[in-house]
Formats: structure tokens, sequence, C-alpha cells
């Protein structure tokens, strides 16, 4: 699960990480009042930051993070930046509507720094990736100096060691006066990490400010959906604005499912053989209009669910229903669909490939129904036949 | 011969009163798995069919010599039962349950490098199970689409690997061992402890190996199968059609970038294989057939 930065700041501060003085606001008159506190006379900043609260990186390129030196300057800005659709490298060319900024002291920055820690798949460990580097995205500074990204990894039974932290802190060229900071920092961020179950923590930049002192600039938290269960607190940090309204009702009913750009609708039980539904719809000429997992049961209630969202895309054009019976057996299978369909009344034409357990008579009812339902034995002549029916060739 | 499990494995279920353990537990039993005990804290004493029911793994163990487990704990309290497991010294831990913590399994990975003395494989988590068809099943395949015969299946995924294993078995090709590794990020199985298992085991002729997007394990295995493994392997990767940064319905399957390093998408997959002298099919729809055109 994504969160917003001004929520991973709120994490990051809670386990000793320094981050800007700052607070959220939701409306110009917010945003006024929050910087006029910021501000000298008030308070003692020379300037703020306003800055776009979207779940997407690139965000400055777009123009949501700005700049402001007097309270008529930050109200300018917030009005600028709230409300606007908001387009970076990252949101696609629709953008996203900014409905938040996070108002900001500015820093005086003296140098920028890269600091995360992510798990390492292969090794099943926690990594710590660090850059004299920040400020950009580490995949360009992996592209073009890779030796300037230094990682170290945790052992999960002694923990981080401040030797660790040391040498990070050391590598990256901070002065020795910073060390010890970057070291507690670290220290605060993979205790982050495990306590909130995080399955990204990063800081980017991490500033060493013209005072000396270190600050968390931006901050970006990705929590292992896994772990939620745990964290309430956590889960209730979710922006459904942020989040794809299919999805999340999919989600709801226990089914898997993500939107894509074509016609073909998909539903499939298993993750795997999803993916390998789309795939095989594309090498016969096709377009998936999205991934469907509806679980290894694929009951009548899910089928119908499932036939629901996928009907809702107006782009849809026909389904394909692709079914591996194993614990369930395809005839029952067949069953809820044959019931789901007559109580849905299908607009598209519906390709139903059965396979394993009693997929004979699986078929045979589907056959049967008076439904427009396209019964098809094998895998690639159920994708080509499909796809021949959304071009109207069925 | 066939690996890891055969008509001498003995198995302990973890979690067998829910509503999943007991199914299956019946189901692997009736398949000709010996199930021989059943692990629910606070049920010790009573029975399954006849299945004695047990408190702790140790008590399961001591009394009927289990040497396996097969684990349906809830995702909250599985990485405790798989670490009950390994201290109970079974030598394999299977286990089904979806939707572990990662920092769960971080957890249960380092306490297997230390094996407390025995080596111990641990197969999942998120993961359809093991067959060794007419000998063993442990997990949730269905019994009835598998033969035995000359081919070893390695997959990530589920009901993909019914899909692989059905269109071996209706050519007439039967299988050694079929192996789910599971979709999660940090799982106790990986490609190259199953492709070293099948590339030792006599009876296996050719390796079926199903990968997907995020993470590079199939990257890791091309480079195993270049330096090791002499027999035909046969890859399908799933998720060429997946977006970037969106999770496709497994845990790990997610096409990332950032950070971590690698982006895991499937072109990368492939190519990296197709370098190692893997034949890998583009279509889900053809991997029995490729096998066909090599034995």
């Amino acid at each position: 699960m994504k969160v917003h930065e001004y929520q991973a700041k709120e994490l990051l501060k809670k386990y000793g990480v320094p981050v800007p003085n700052g607070k959220i606001a939701a409306s110009v008159d917010e945003a006024t009042t929050i910087a006029r506190e910021l501000l000298k006379p008030t308070g003692t900043a020379d300037s703020v930051v306003i800055k776009a609260q979207i779940h997407a990186g690139g965000r400055g390129k777009g123009g949501g993070i700005r700049l402001a030196k007097s309270v008529e300057e930050a109200m300018a800005a917030a009005q600028a930046v709230l409300g606007m659709q908001l387009v970076t490298p990252q949101t696609g060319p629709v953008g996203r509507k900014v409905k938040k900024v996070l108002v900001e002291e500015g820093t005086a920055i003296a140098k920028e720094h890269y600091l995360a820690i992510t798990l390492d798949r292969a090794r099943g460990r926690l990594a710590v990736i660090s850059s004299a580097e920040g400020g950009m995205e580490i995949e360009e500074v992996a592209k073009r100096s890779h030796e300037k990204i230094v990682r170290t990894w945790i052992d999960p039974a002694v923990g981080l060691q401040s030797y660790q932290a040391r040498g990070l802190g050391f590598g990256l060229g901070l002065p020795v006066t910073a060390v010890n900071a970057f070291v507690k920092c670290l220290r605060g961020l993979h205790k982050a990490y495990m306590e909130a179950d995080c399955s990204l923590l990063e800081i980017n930049p991490l500033v060493l400010t013209k005072g000396g002192s270190l600050i968390a600039l931006d901050a970006k938290v990705t929590f292992d959906d896994s772990g939620l269960f745990r964290h309430p607190e956590i889960e209730a940090w979710r922006d459904l604005d942020e989040e794809d309204p299919v999805e999340m009702e999919a989600k709801e009913v226990g089914l898997n499912y993500v939107s894509l750009q074509g016609t073909i609708g998909c539903m499939v039980n298993g993750a795997g053989l999803a993916m390998a539904t789309m795939d095989i719809i594309k090498l016969c000429g096709g377009e998936p209009a999205n991934f469907l997992d509806v679980g290894g049961g694929a009951t009548t209630e899910q089928v119908t669910s499932a036939f629901k969202i996928i009907l809702r895309d107006p782009k849809v054009r026909a389904i394909l229903i692709n079914i591996f019976g194993g614990i369930m057996k395809c005839d029952v299978i067949a069953d809820g669909i044959i019931a789901a369909a007559k109580e849905l009344q299908m607009r598209v034409p519906v390709v139903v490939r059965l396979q394993g357990t009693n997929a004979e008579e699986g078929r045979r009812r589907l056959a049967g129904s008076g439904l427009p339902l396209i019964p098809v034995d094998g895998f690639a002549q159920a994708a080509q036949r499909v796809v021949d029916v959304a071009k109207g060739n069925g | 011969m066939a690996i890891w499990v055969d008509n001498d494995t003995r198995v302990v279920v973890q979690g067998i009163t829910g509503s999943h353990g007991q199914f299956h537990a019946r189901a692997c039993k009736a398949y000709g798995t010996q199930v021989i005990a059943g692990v629910t804290p606070g049920k010790g004493g009573s029975d399954l069919d006849g299945i004695p029911i047990f408190d702790t793994v140790a008590g399961a163990v001591a009394k009927t010599g289990a040497n396996a487990s097969m684990v349906f704990v809830p995702a909250a309290f599985a990485a405790d039962a798989i670490l009950e497991a390994i201290d109970s010294k079974v030598s394999l831990i299977v286990c089904i349950t979806e939707g572990i913590p990662v920092a769960d399994m971080i957890r249960v990975r380092r306490a297997m490098e230390n094996g407390s003395g025995t080596r111990v494989r641990l197969i999942g988590p998120n993961c359809p199970g093991i067959i060794t068809p007419g000998e063993c099943k442990i997990g949730i395949i269905p019994g009835q689409i598998c033969a035995r015969g000359s081919v070893g299946i390695v997959s990530r995924s589920g009901t993909l690997t019914y899909e692989a294993i059905d269109q071996l078995t209706r050519l007439g090709l039967g299988q050694t061992t079929c192996v789910g590794i599971g979709g999660d990020p940090v799982a106790g199985t990986d490609f190259i402890d199953c492709l070293k298992a099948f590339q030792a085991d006599q009876e296996t002729k050719a390796i079926v190996m199903i990968g997907e997007i995020g993470g590079t394990a199939e990257e890791e295995a091309a480079a195993y199968i270049k330096a090791y493994v002499t027999k035909p392997v046969v890859v399908y990767i799933a998720g060429v059609t997946a977006p970037p940064g969106k999770r496709m319905g497994h845990a790990g399957a997610i096409i990332a970038g950032g950070a971590s390093g690698g982006m895991g998408t499937a072109k990368e997959k492939m190519s990296a294989l197709r370098a190692a002298g893997a034949r890998v099919t583009e279509s889900p729809a053809e991997i029995g057939v490729t096998i066909k055109t090599i034995l």
C-alpha cells in the first residue's frame, strides 16, 4: 500500500528521523495559516515549500512543488497547486487531482544524498541502499554511475549494527560531525521498517543542511499488504482517491483485479494462469481489458461479482473465462457461470474454456444453456475465438 | 526416484482442524499420501478420520515419526508454525498459506540457514505444494490430472502449473515430481534448488520451468542452467502483458524497478533464459508440445 509524503514523514518523525516542520492542508486558507505560523516573524523560517500530495513521483517537474518567501506567495502557491490536475512522468497523461498540500519550512541545502531500505528478494534480507547522489531517481544514478551506490545487508537475527550505519555514513562522505546523526537516523528507519511492516522506505533526498544537520526532505513509504492486518492505524492512511475504485471494489469481494487498456475481459482462476491468459490473447492479436483472478474456488457468487466488474468497463467487447477445475469441478463451475450470466443479461459474447476435472460435462451444460456462452476446448483456440468475436468476426 | 517426496514420506498436517486443513488432509490421504498426524494447539488427543491430532509438532513427531509437515495455518500464525516445524526436525515443510507478512518470512528464512543442526527444506509459502505422481502429494495439486513419467516441473504459480501438468499428461508425458515454489517474494525453495534436484534425479529426463514477472529468480536460474543443467529445460514466463508497478495477484508478481535493482519484466527473464540455452515458449498453450518435440 502506498501512502502520501506527509504520512511517510509522520512515520519517520515517530521513529526519530528528522523531517522539516510542516503541516498538511486541504484548503488555501489552511495552507496560508500554516505558512504564517512557519514564516518569520511568527515562526523562524525564511521560506516555505508547498508540496502537492499525490501518490506519484516527479511532482516538481509538473509544477506541484513551489517555494514561497512570504505569506502572500504561499497563498498564491496553494491556490495554484490545490485542485490542479498534476501531470508528472509517473502519473500518465491524465495526471492526478491535487486535494492536499504539505506546507513545510524551507531547508538550506548543502548536499543531497539517497537512503533507502527495501527487501533484497534474492537474499531474503533487507538491504540498505545509499548514494552520495541524491535528489534524482535512483534508477538514473544506477545507470549513470553504478559505483556511487553503496549497499549493505541486515542480518535479521542480529539487526542493523552501528558499524554498518557508520560505514555507510562515511561512505557518503558526510562530515564526521554528521555521521552520528546519520547512524541514529538509519537505526530509526530500520526500526520503523520492521515495526510497521514496510516494503520500501526511501529518503530522497536526505539533506545535509548548511547548518550541518541531516534532514529527510522527501520521503516515500510503501507497506507490505500482507502485514496490514496488524496495523489498523496504517490501513486508515489509505487514500481511496488514489486507488482505482473498481480495483478496490473487486478487492472487497475477494477478487484480484487490475484494469488494462484492451477490449477483452478476462476471468481466470489463479494469478499465474490469469497472466498467461492475458499473454495468449495478445499473441492471438487481441488486447486484454483486465487481469482478474477469481480465486481457486470460482464459486457462483464470485463469478457473478467478476462479471459485474468486467462489464463495468465500456471498452469490453467480449469476455474470456478460463478456469482450471482442480478441486472445484468444472460442471459445478459451469452451473455458476450459467446462473451468473442469466442474472446479468450479458451484453457481450462470452467464450468459456473449462479444463480439468469434469470438463466435458461442464462444456455440455454451457452449450445447452441457451445463453451467449461459447464453450471452447483448447487454450489457444479459446483465445483465438475471443479475439475474433471481439472484432466482430465470431 | 523423483525428488523430495515419495512412498516413505510421512506427513503431519499443521492446522488440520481448519476447513482447508481438513479438506486437504483428507484429499492427500485419499491420494495415497501417508498422512499420519495432525496438529492443532488445544485439540491434542482428538482425531480426524482416525488421524491422531496433537498439541505440538514435536509431540506428533515423537509419537508418529513424521518426517514432513504440511502447513495450513492462517497467515498471522503461519511463520510461527513453520518455525515450530523446523524446531521439531522434520526434513520437509510445505506451506500452502497465502498472505504471510514478508517480515515474518525473512525471520523464517534466517532460521532455515541455521536449520537447527539439520537440513530442512521449506516449499512455499503461498504455493500449491508438491506431488510425485502415484506416491505422495503434499498440498492442493489435483492428483487426478497427474501421471507418472519423466518430466520434472517447477513453477511459481498454482493453476498455471495444473495447466502445464494437464498438457503433458494429455500428450502421454508423465511427471517425476511437480513442485509449486509459490508466488511470494521470500520463499523457502527457489528455481535453482529444484533444477539442481531434477538434474541429479535419474528418472527426470526433461524439466518444465514456469516463471512470472517480479524479482530476479528466473535470471539466477538462467545462470545456473547455463553452468550446470544438461537436461533440456522448457520455460514459460507469465506476464508479458502485465503493466509495471501493478501487483498481479501474487505478492511477488510485480514489475518494480526502483531501489531494489532489476525490473523483473517477462522479456528480461525470457532473454536471460534463452541465452542460457533453455527452450522458451511464448505461448502458455505450447508447454506440453514443446516438451514433446524434445523427448
